[in-house]
């Protein structure tokens, strides 16, 4: 299992990166963390002619909050996003969902962009990002693109990323609504850390009436691409989030995924498997928001 | 060979820090990929992306010219330059050659190998060789295979059937007809393996003016040396290999025959060393050391007090495209046929079928695993359809410890047991009325919550009995092991092993025994492993022997140097040898203790004073032994009843397992095993090897299968699909020790490493079956993947009926 | 192709090597520098036995390529005992719990484990599970391995009172 032949640069910029992919044409691949990557080349099933490493590029790591969302440099670590104080408090979500994704030392290397731009339906940061109604930056030489995550994920390992672009950048939304905030983050997967055979990702709002303002329900590894539910949403929208409420959001979670048959599971089981984690994430979000407004914050 | 006494041991059974551990916490074991030669090149593989095709013709032109290329070798070249590899049973229509000639009978079998200077380089030029195949239609279901239009793996075999034998021992037919019921189940046990972290890897060097090619591999194999040497038609000391390597696991599969037969031919022929160390898809795909794949039927004949009185099981294995010792897996299970039960008759169908998939080779425990985990769901079975306690009726016809030895009707006599006490201690242990009353609050959370029982044989003592059982061509009766232990002139002590380990703690195991013997500190033993022209007669540590095999022979050998001190030492000091103690490696006159000679006084002597030495003695200080296992040494009768192996040890299995009613996936909440293996030399190494062995069963049981599509591809090939399992999946397990010493070892010891496997998969399954039978549902295949059972569970629900997408379970046909 | 010159500190110790860009950080520990302590078990980041400290943080050296370890500090298993080859806390616990069998995933599990004890001094049973469910081990069932990091948790922080005293 040993890579073909391949020449490597490591870019000092984004210009550099852009000239780079320009001038291999559909030859170059950028690597970043390369936990996807880096197995791929190695079992042949990709075979570019160059690499463009673009970690040591300045600007692609670190995370910066704005007033309404979170924008993660594509290389930033998915571990240090797991350890920042910033994602912990506005972006409860990610979080969880960086939880699952692969292990300690996968990790320590693999991007946020990488994941995302490696698009499995099954992965984590991707759902997030989509669930949450995220973006993607993405840069060539003809400048940046600013990509609504609805439109990023074409089918399995296929986004709109042209051969010439790369990730600058991924933007989560913070939400700024009154209330209590709740997330969960539910997945089920043979081991513990491996793909899910289909995970469910929720973040909703109640008020101090317990009443749902705000929510929204994403599904992975139930389709070709990870898929926000709107619809089960919207329905959670002005309940107090009861079982029967719950109930009627996974029924239409239930209708709305797509899910395929292979070797670990049918399309049957992943679409009942879809409804039944997102049953369980409303209910941890649903706990969690219930949990900050019964804390002394009421109070004060 | 008389017995030690069994307590007041002074090393043995006592905390030891294994002797091997060090050198791998610092990173200086040398295992074989860590084996660097100068000039050493580097072999790739070409390998049949068809499950059966023809071999129209190679074109390596283009790989020959790659850069850094050396040769590339064809199947026919190398068939024509070397002989067959070994088969266990004889199928003189299956030709098993490490490069397919002619014909390709699995995805992944190799067809080419191509040296470079480099792995990189060899991969590269691999892709270069151009294969013309001609796909043909190929036969992957194993209960298609066995049709007689099923298209053949080996047409000059005329059938995929290589092995059909059927045993009745016993009264069968007036069992069934008299007991008040009988049952009829299938058990499935689809196909997984041992996938050791390292996988296999082989160096050999020729050396031309010697004429002996030197061989370092990651081998755990009886008669290694012998194969290769006669597969590359070479007299047996032309051919020396390296025990000093440390292999990276084996559990069995460490039998990279044809990758040395390959590797030594290379060698051979370019005059350079060469390596090759499979890739981990090489492994997976090309290894050949798939594990069992096996169909049981199985009828039950018994009493409605519970009383098991007689079984038939067929037992059917999808052994892939070549036999090798696969076969034989059929075979050691009938030395246990019974399990710990006293189950009067038996009869007993072996069927190898060959399939277009990838080889099998030895998996821990010999194919005694499955046959177990199709025993204990029949016990399961009668337990619920009788409504007895399912350890009750275990315990109803559990063997009594009085009755020992027990002879079964296979043949075999067991050794000793105290069954009804190990699961005794288990109960107390795990507090089993808080354990159920644990189940049952799940339950009433609405959770599917079950405790799984299982107990296991775990034959020890590896003889190669199964050999000549299915193959009367052969007649093995001996599978000797052996110890040299040498004293220098500064008195330390040195023993010598012949064969290579692969984690079990040989070194630990040597040095503890022959210090408990020699009374001296086992940490100042070294112990150091031969190579093959240097070894005295070793069968490598297959069949959980060598705390019986090479720990008897160790001591044998201690013992005769212990003797010779006390020859010297009496001799020297005017009395009889009666007359003189041993103490510490010191000899003095009995009652007089001033009266004495110190070892180092001794040792000189045996060295350098051969005045002083008795007449007749040999000068210096050592000693070998030689040890036929217990109870071996006769062929099967004709009715193949035969003595498997000497020792029998038991384990007792139970579990805590709790099914998500709406994902389907298990968790272990709790495991204990009780186990008894007589006595323990090093209770650390022993209890570790428990614990992998359970972890190993949970992993059959919930997560690892070799699968394949229906055009013969394997679709878990990597370790992204073939799932082993990680510190996530494996609960705490907890071990009750019981001690039950075997009469027919040095120390009462009794073979260990594979029990917690023998168990754990029947113990995950009952635990499943007794948290599904609250909606009626029972399965009986393994691995249980959460998607398969989340389908059946909602099936189940939806219908009422657990049983839709069971195995078929078909009725025992009887003789035919 | 390319090659390119490396320049990596491994344990302690710079060193410099040319090498295709193709080839794996392990490959170039393992086959160029000859440090062998360091294994190879699946070359597609599942099994963890190639865990090295990269920078302080374990990464798996077979999903990574040498020229992209330039100036990278690593620490393998071999950089664990101290110079005088006195084996660490956490070796010296592995080895007393007998935290290992056949000694391949070793190196690895070592490394997570090291990794583990610099950040969380006395780690939970979960918490040690979860940061060694990246190394598979085919031999143990983890249940020593875990009683050797437990152990270890313990002797260093016994180790640090003893210091307060």
């Amino acid at each position: 299992m040993k890579a073909v032949d391949f020449d490597y640069v490591r870019a000092g910029s984004v210009d550099e990166v852009c000239r780079m992919l320009d001038d291999a044409a559909e030859d170059g691949k950028v690597i970043a963390g390369g936990q996807t990557l880096v197995p791929l080349l190695a079992m042949r099933l990709t075979r570019p002619a160059l690499l463009v490493d673009i970690n040591a590029v300045p600007g692609l790591q670190g995370i910066e909050g704005t007033t309404d969302a979170l924008l993660l440099g594509s290389c930033t670590r998915q571990a240090e996003a797991e350890r920042s104080e910033l994602v912990c408090l506005q972006l409860p979500l990610l979080r969880k969902g960086l939880s699952f994704v692969g292990h300690v030392q996968t990790r320590n290397r693999g991007t946020i962009g990488g994941s995302i731009a490696n698009a499995d339906p099954s992965a984590e940061i991707g759902l997030v990002m989509l669930t949450l109604g995220g973006s993607v930056v993405t840069r060539s030489s003809d400048g940046d693109t600013i990509v609504p995550a609805d439109e990023f994920f074409l089918g399995p390992m296929i986004t709109t990323l042209m051969p010439n672009e790369f990730i600058r950048q991924v933007q989560f939304p913070v939400w700024q609504v009154e209330g209590w905030q709740g997330t969960g983050f539910q997945e089920t997967s043979p081991r513990r850390s491996d793909f899910a055979l289909a995970s469910a990702a929720v973040q909703l709002v109640l008020d101090k009436d317990g009443i749902c303002r705000r929510a929204a329900i994403g599904i992975g590894g139930a389709a070709a691409t990870p898929v926000r539910i709107d619809a089960a949403a919207e329905g959670l929208v002005g309940t107090t989030v009861s079982e029967a409420d719950i109930t009627a959001a996974a029924d239409v979670v239930r209708e709305m995924v797509d899910p395929e048959s292979d070797l670990h599971a049918s399309a049957d089981y992943r679409r009942r498997l879809a409804a039944t984690l997102a049953a369980r994430a409303i209910r941890e979000a649903r706990a969690e928001a219930r949990r900050k407004g019964e804390g002394p914050d009421v109070e004060a | 060979m008389t017995s030690e006494p069994r307590s007041g041991f002074r090393y043995i059974s006592r905390k030891r820090r294994p002797q091997e551990d060090r050198r791998f916490l610092t990173g200086q074991g040398r295992f074989v990929a860590d084996v660097d030669l100068p000039g050493m090149k580097h072999v790739a593989l070409v390998t049949s992306p068809y499950a059966r095709a023809r071999i129209r013709g190679i074109d390596t032109s283009a790989a020959l010219g790659a850069p850094g290329v050396l040769g590339v070798l064809t199947g026919d070249e190398l068939a024509r330059a070397t002989d067959p590899l070994y088969t266990g049973i004889h199928v003189p229509g299956v030709r098993r050659y490490p490069l397919a000639a002619g014909e390709v009978r699995y995805v992944g079998e190799w067809v080419a190998a191509v040296v470079a200077e480099d792995r990189y380089l060899a991969e590269d030029a691999a892709e270069l060789v151009a294969v013309d195949y001609e796909a043909q239609e190929p036969v992957v279901d194993p209960e298609q295979a066995v049709l007689p239009d099923a298209p053949l793996v080996h047409v000059d075999q005329g059938s995929n059937v290589l092995l059909r034998k059927r045993w009745n021992w016993g009264a069968v037919a007036e069992e069934f007809a008299a007991a008040d019921h009988r049952i009829s189940y299938r058990a499935r046990w689809h196909r997984s393996s041992t996938v050791p972290i390292e996988t296999f890897g082989v160096v050999a060097r020729w050396d031309e003016s010697a004429e002996l090619l030197d061989v370092w591999a990651s081998i755990q194999m009886p008669k290694f040396p012998d194969h290769l040497a006669n597969a590359l038609r070479l007299p047996g000391n032309a051919v020396r290999v390296h025990f000093d390597v440390d292999v990276g696991g084996s559990y069995g599969v460490k039998r990279g025959i044809k990758h040395s037969v390959l590797v030594g031919h290379l060698a051979r022929t370019l005059r350079v060393p060469v390596r090759l160390i499979e890739d981990r898809l090489e492994n997976m795909r090309g290894g050949d050391a798939h594990g069992p794949d096996r169909i049981f039927d199985v009828s039950l004949a018994f009493d409605s007090d519970g009383t098991v009185r007689a079984m038939k099981m067929r037992a059917l294995d999808d052994l892939g495209a070549y036999a090798g010792r696969a076969p034989l897996q059929l075979g050691k299970p009938v030395g246990a046929i019974v399990g710990p039960y006293t189950i009067r008759a038996v009869e007993y169908e072996a069927i190898s079928v060959a399939t277009n998939k990838t080889v099998q080779e030895a998996v821990r425990g010999f194919g005694q695993s499955p046959t177990n985990f199709a025993i204990e769901m029949g016990m399961d079975r009668i337990a619920r359809q009788l409504g007895i306690e399912r350890l009750e009726l275990r315990r109803r016809n559990f063997i009594a410890a009085d009755q020992f030895p027990y002879l079964i009707p296979s043949g075999s006599t067991y050794d000793s047991g105290d069954y009804h006490a190990v699961m005794d201690k288990v109960l107390d242990a795990v507090d089993y009325p808080a354990l159920v009353a644990r189940r049952d609050e799940l339950r009433r959370e609405g959770r599917l919550a079950g405790i799984g029982i299982a107990t296991c044989l775990e034959p020890s003592g590896g003889n190669s009995s199964f050999e000549p059982l299915l193959n009367t061509r052969n007649e093995t009766t001996t599978w000797m092991d052996s110890c040299m232990v040498r004293v220098d002139l500064s008195g330390s002590v040195t023993a010598v092993m012949g064969t290579s380990s692969s984690g079990q703690g040989h070194e630990t195991l040597l040095s503890t025994v022959i210090g408990e013997v020699l009374e001296r500190d086992p940490d100042t033993v070294r112990v150091v492993h031969a190579d093959s022209l240097n070894a005295l007669p070793s069968n490598s540590p297959v069949g959980s022997r060598m705390a019986i095999m090479l720990g008897g022979a160790g001591a044998g050998a201690a013992r005769r140097i212990r003797q010779a001190v006390v020859a010297i030492g009496a001799h020297n000091l005017g009395v009889s040898t009666a007359d003189v103690e041993y103490s510490e490696g010191a000899v003095h006159v009995r009652g007089t203790p001033e009266r004495g000679l110190s070892w180092k006084e001794i040792v000189a002597i045996a060295h350098r004073k051969y005045h002083l030495m008795p007449d007749g003695m040999e000068p210096g200080l050592q000693a070998a032994f030689v040890w036929e296992v217990p109870g071996g040494g006769t062929l099967p009768g004709d009715d193949g009843r035969v003595q498997m192996y000497p020792c029998y040890a038991f384990e007792g299995h139970l579990v805590l397992a709790e099914v998500d009613r709406e994902t389907g996936l298990i968790s272990l909440r709790s495991y204990v095993v009780g186990h008894d293996c007589g006595t323990v030399i090093n209770p650390d190494i022993v209890h570790g090897m428990t614990y992998g062995g359970v972890a190993h069963g949970i992993g059959a049981a919930l997560y690892e299968r070799f699968s394949y599509d229906p055009s013969g591809q394997l679709v878990s090939q990597s370790f992204m699909d073939y799932l082993l399992p990680s510190a996530h999946e494996i609960p705490d397990i907890r071990i009750v020790s019981h001690c039950t010493p075997s009469p027919l070892t040095t120390f009462g010891q009794k073979g260990s490493g594979e029990s917690g496997y023998l168990g754990a998969p029947a113990a995950v399954v009952s635990a499943v079956n007794d948290a599904l039978a609250a909606i009626g549902l029972e399965v009986n295949e393994i691995p249980l993947w959460p998607g398969a059972l989340g389908d059946r569970i909602a099936a189940a629900e939806e219908t009422g009926t657990g049983t839709a997408g069971n195995a078929r379970a078909v009725p025992w046909a009887g003789p035919q | 192709m390319s090659k390119h010159e490396v320049t990596v500190t491994v344990n302690g110790r710079p060193q410099q090597a040319c090498v295709e860009a193709r080839m794996t950080l392990v490959d170039l520990l393992r086959d160029v520098l000859r440090q062998t302590g360091t294994h190879v078990g699946c070359e597609h980041g599942v099994c963890g036995a190639c865990t090295v400290l990269f920078n302080g943080r374990p990464i798996r050296s077979c999903l990574m390529f040498a020229v992209q370890a330039d100036a990278a500090d690593i620490v393998t298993v071999e950089g664990l005992a101290d110079a005088s080859g006195n084996l660490s806390v956490l070796q010296d616990a592995f080895w007393e719990a007998h935290g290992l069998q056949c000694g391949y995933c070793t190196p690895g599990m070592l490394i997570a484990a090291q990794a583990l004890l610099e950040e969380t001094v006395t780690p939970t049973d979960e918490e040690i599970r979860e940061a060694i469910s990246g190394n598979l081990c085919r031999c143990t069932g983890y249940q020593q391995i875990i009683e050797a990091i437990r152990l270890a948790s313990r002797s260093s922080t016994a180790q640090v009172a003893d210091h307060d005293e």
